[in-house]
């Protein structure tokens, strides 16, 4: 194990977010956290590199355990990029890039660092954008740009929350396959938050299915991804079809729902 | 194969090497102008003195060989240079408080100014100036340490409130709105009470002023400013992170953001607390400086944060000159001068230049 979450507890005010989370992730692997809105796949991104501090429990990084490491120490290790990206002051993507390797700079910019950035801006197909400001690409571009800067960051854990969900069909596929190959050639492990099922049944190593901020179930795709589960944790009644080799959900009517049921009908 | 990419990733490092090279070419072309303005600011003024009189004068007293006349000796060290190198220190310091705090709170409108340490300056200014009342010293620096002590408290104040609620532009700035019309109404009350005499000095010293600058006065604020800008320009690459992915991400890039933005702030005010507290209310400087910078060079506060400095030095010594010159001998207020050519000139970027600006 790579990482290991222990007993993590999390509450903002008096909502509990986070009861008694205990997972674990190996090396090159990627896993997939999976759930409704307000589930605490985000809090529990976040409590893994100390943006939140939970209540209680502990995470331990190759058996270090996190909440005595120092920020900078940290951000060598885990690279972060979260659900939604801000606008700022005008920055080319270069520059964003570069702020990957703020860990490891003091001040001045070594040639090590450009030519990190460059081969990361290489791989990520970046290269014609590089002198162009950030705010002007596309929702495809920017995610690139900032798994891009997590990848200079050259740390051993990724963990990134909701990377496709904005995405258009072929972007999604190009960050998966990206993030997956990443994994695989490089030995890093990923932890991603995931709306889209299938990706993260295609994708995924390990899936972690989070209701009402506990594990309901773990797994990898094809014992976890059932009827059952699904009904259970989404409400929703789903097929789930096993015949691309990976199960494969099409989802088909909530359970019980308080929503009008016949589709659009707004008289 | 591997050649092609090679060439391509070299293509990329020159790329942004040039691009930062111009940056730096921007910089240095920036301080030779405000090298020539300064000659020509130190050449012109009520006093008819020749540039070959200035330079003899300034000469003088670093080289006892060279001689000078008395009168342009006196108009040149006691007059003109006290003025200038207090116009060019402050505009620097202002300029780079006002870069690191819009930074740092990732807000455009943002400077010292917006949070009310001006206006609590002014409140100070005006207690000891009407009421003859001051928390330290003697009478006769009772305006200054008056100002000073009011504008940090009133800082203090602003950041602590919003600590309390955790440190968004949003709640600074609400915070510092509601302090700046405290010490609004309060200034208001007392000028309302205070005597026609005591009415002008109070409103000369709103309008802010550089014409009576001293060396004392020059020296103090380049200590504060020896102190401050080096820790402030250490905070760029820590500004860098939050300015243009906020906090979580900067966090995830090992910067400990509660502290960095504290210390910025804090390094931000005793600067421009330090300088008006000598100078008056010149507002525009440290709100339109980093706009102007922003625009020419970008937003990376390696270069942003001093070159903003140089920037802020030449457009006030700018207006400082006009001000000087323009109704000789009659003085009009530096503040009202720096508005008129600071704003056209800020315009003018906004409307030309908006895609290098703000998303």
């Amino acid at each position: 194990m790579i990482l290991e979450i222990k007993g993590i507890h999390f509450s903002y005010r008096s909502r509990k977010v986070l009861n008694d989370i205990t997972l674990g992730i190996k090396e090159g692997e990627l896993l997939s956290l999976v759930g409704p809105n307000g589930s605490g796949k985000t809090t529990l991104l976040k409590c893994i590199n100390k943006i939140l501090k939970p209540k209680q429990g502990t995470v331990m990084m190759k058996g270090e355990d996190v909440g005595r490491m120092n920020l900078k120490e940290l951000a060598k290790c885990i690279g972060y990029v979260p659900q939604s990206s801000l606008t700022s002051f005008p920055s080319t993507v270069f520059d964003i890039v570069l702020l990957g390797r703020k860990p490891y700079l003091t001040w001045g910019v070594s040639s090590e660092d450009k030519e990190i950035v460059s081969r990361v801006l290489e791989l990520m197909k970046l290269e014609d954008f590089a002198l162009r400001d950030f705010n002007e690409l596309s929702g495809g571009e920017k995610q690139g740009v900032l798994l891009a800067r997590t990848l200079a960051q050259q740390p051993e854990i990724l963990l990134l929350d909701e990377l496709t969900s904005n995405l258009d069909l072929r972007h999604q596929l190009e960050v998966m396959n990206l993030i997956s190959s990443v994994v695989k050639k490089e030995g890093i492990s990923a932890i991603i938050a995931i709306h889209d099922l299938n990706l993260a049944s295609r994708y995924s190593d390990q899936v972690v299915f989070l209701k009402d901020g506990e594990i309901y179930a773990e797994g990898e795709p094809k014992s976890i991804f059932t009827p059952e589960n699904i009904r259970q944790v989404y409400g929703v009644e789903a097929i789930v079809n096993h015949d691309s080799g990976r199960p494969h959900i099409i989802s088909i009517a909530p359970i019980n729902s308080s929503l009008n049921m016949g589709g659009r009908n707004e008289g | 194969m591997k050649k092609v990419t090679e060439t391509k990733r070299t293509k990329i490092i020159e790329a942004y090497s040039r691009f930062t090279f111009r940056k730096i070419v921007f910089i240095l072309t920036s301080m030779g102008a405000l090298l020539l303005l300064v000659l020509f600011a130190i050449s012109v003024g009520a006093a008819n003195l020749s540039i070959g009189d200035v330079i003899r004068a300034v000469l003088s007293r670093i080289f006892p060989n060279i001689e000078s006349t008395r009168l342009a000796s006196i108009v040149v060290w006691e007059l003109r240079l006290p003025g200038i190198l207090m116009a060019i220190i402050a505009g620097a310091g202002l300029a780079i408080s006002g870069a690191a705090m819009q930074g740092i709170l990732r807000n455009p409108l943002v400077s010292p100014f917006t949070i009310g340490v001006s206006s609590s300056a002014a409140l100070g200014a005006s207690i000891a100036i009407i009421l003859g009342f001051g928390l330290i010293g003697t009478e006769k620096y009772f305006v200054i340490t008056n100002a000073f002590i009011f504008a940090v408290a009133s800082a203090f104040l602003v950041i602590g409130l919003s600590r309390l609620r955790g440190i968004t532009a949003e709640v600074l700035i609400l915070a510092g709105i509601a302090v700046m019309y405290f010490s609004s109404a309060a200034t208001s009350l007392l000028q309302y009470i205070a005597t026609e005499e005591q009415l002008k000095v109070v409103i000369h010293w709103l309008f802010g002023s550089l014409s009576g600058a001293t060396w004392e006065q020059v020296l103090i604020i380049t200590m504060v400013l020896v102190c401050c800008l080096p820790l402030l320009i250490k905070y760029s690459w820590d500004i860098n992170a939050i300015a243009s992915s906020g906090d979580e991400v900067a966090i995830s890039l090992g910067v400990n953001t509660s502290l960095v933005r504290r210390m910025v702030l804090v390094l931000s005010c005793l600067i421009t607390a330090g300088i008006i507290c000598f100078t008056g209310i010149i507002g525009f400087v440290c709100l339109v400086a980093p706009h102007i910078t922003r625009m020419l060079i970008g937003a990376d506060h390696r270069f942003l944060l001093p070159f903003s400095c140089i920037l802020g030095a030449i457009l006030l010594l700018l207006a400082d000159t006009i001000s000087r010159t323009i109704f000789s001998p009659i003085i009009i207020p530096v503040g009202i001068v720096i508005s008129f050519i600071g704003v056209p000139f800020f315009l003018y970027l906004l409307l030309t230049r908006r895609k290098e600006y703000f998303a």
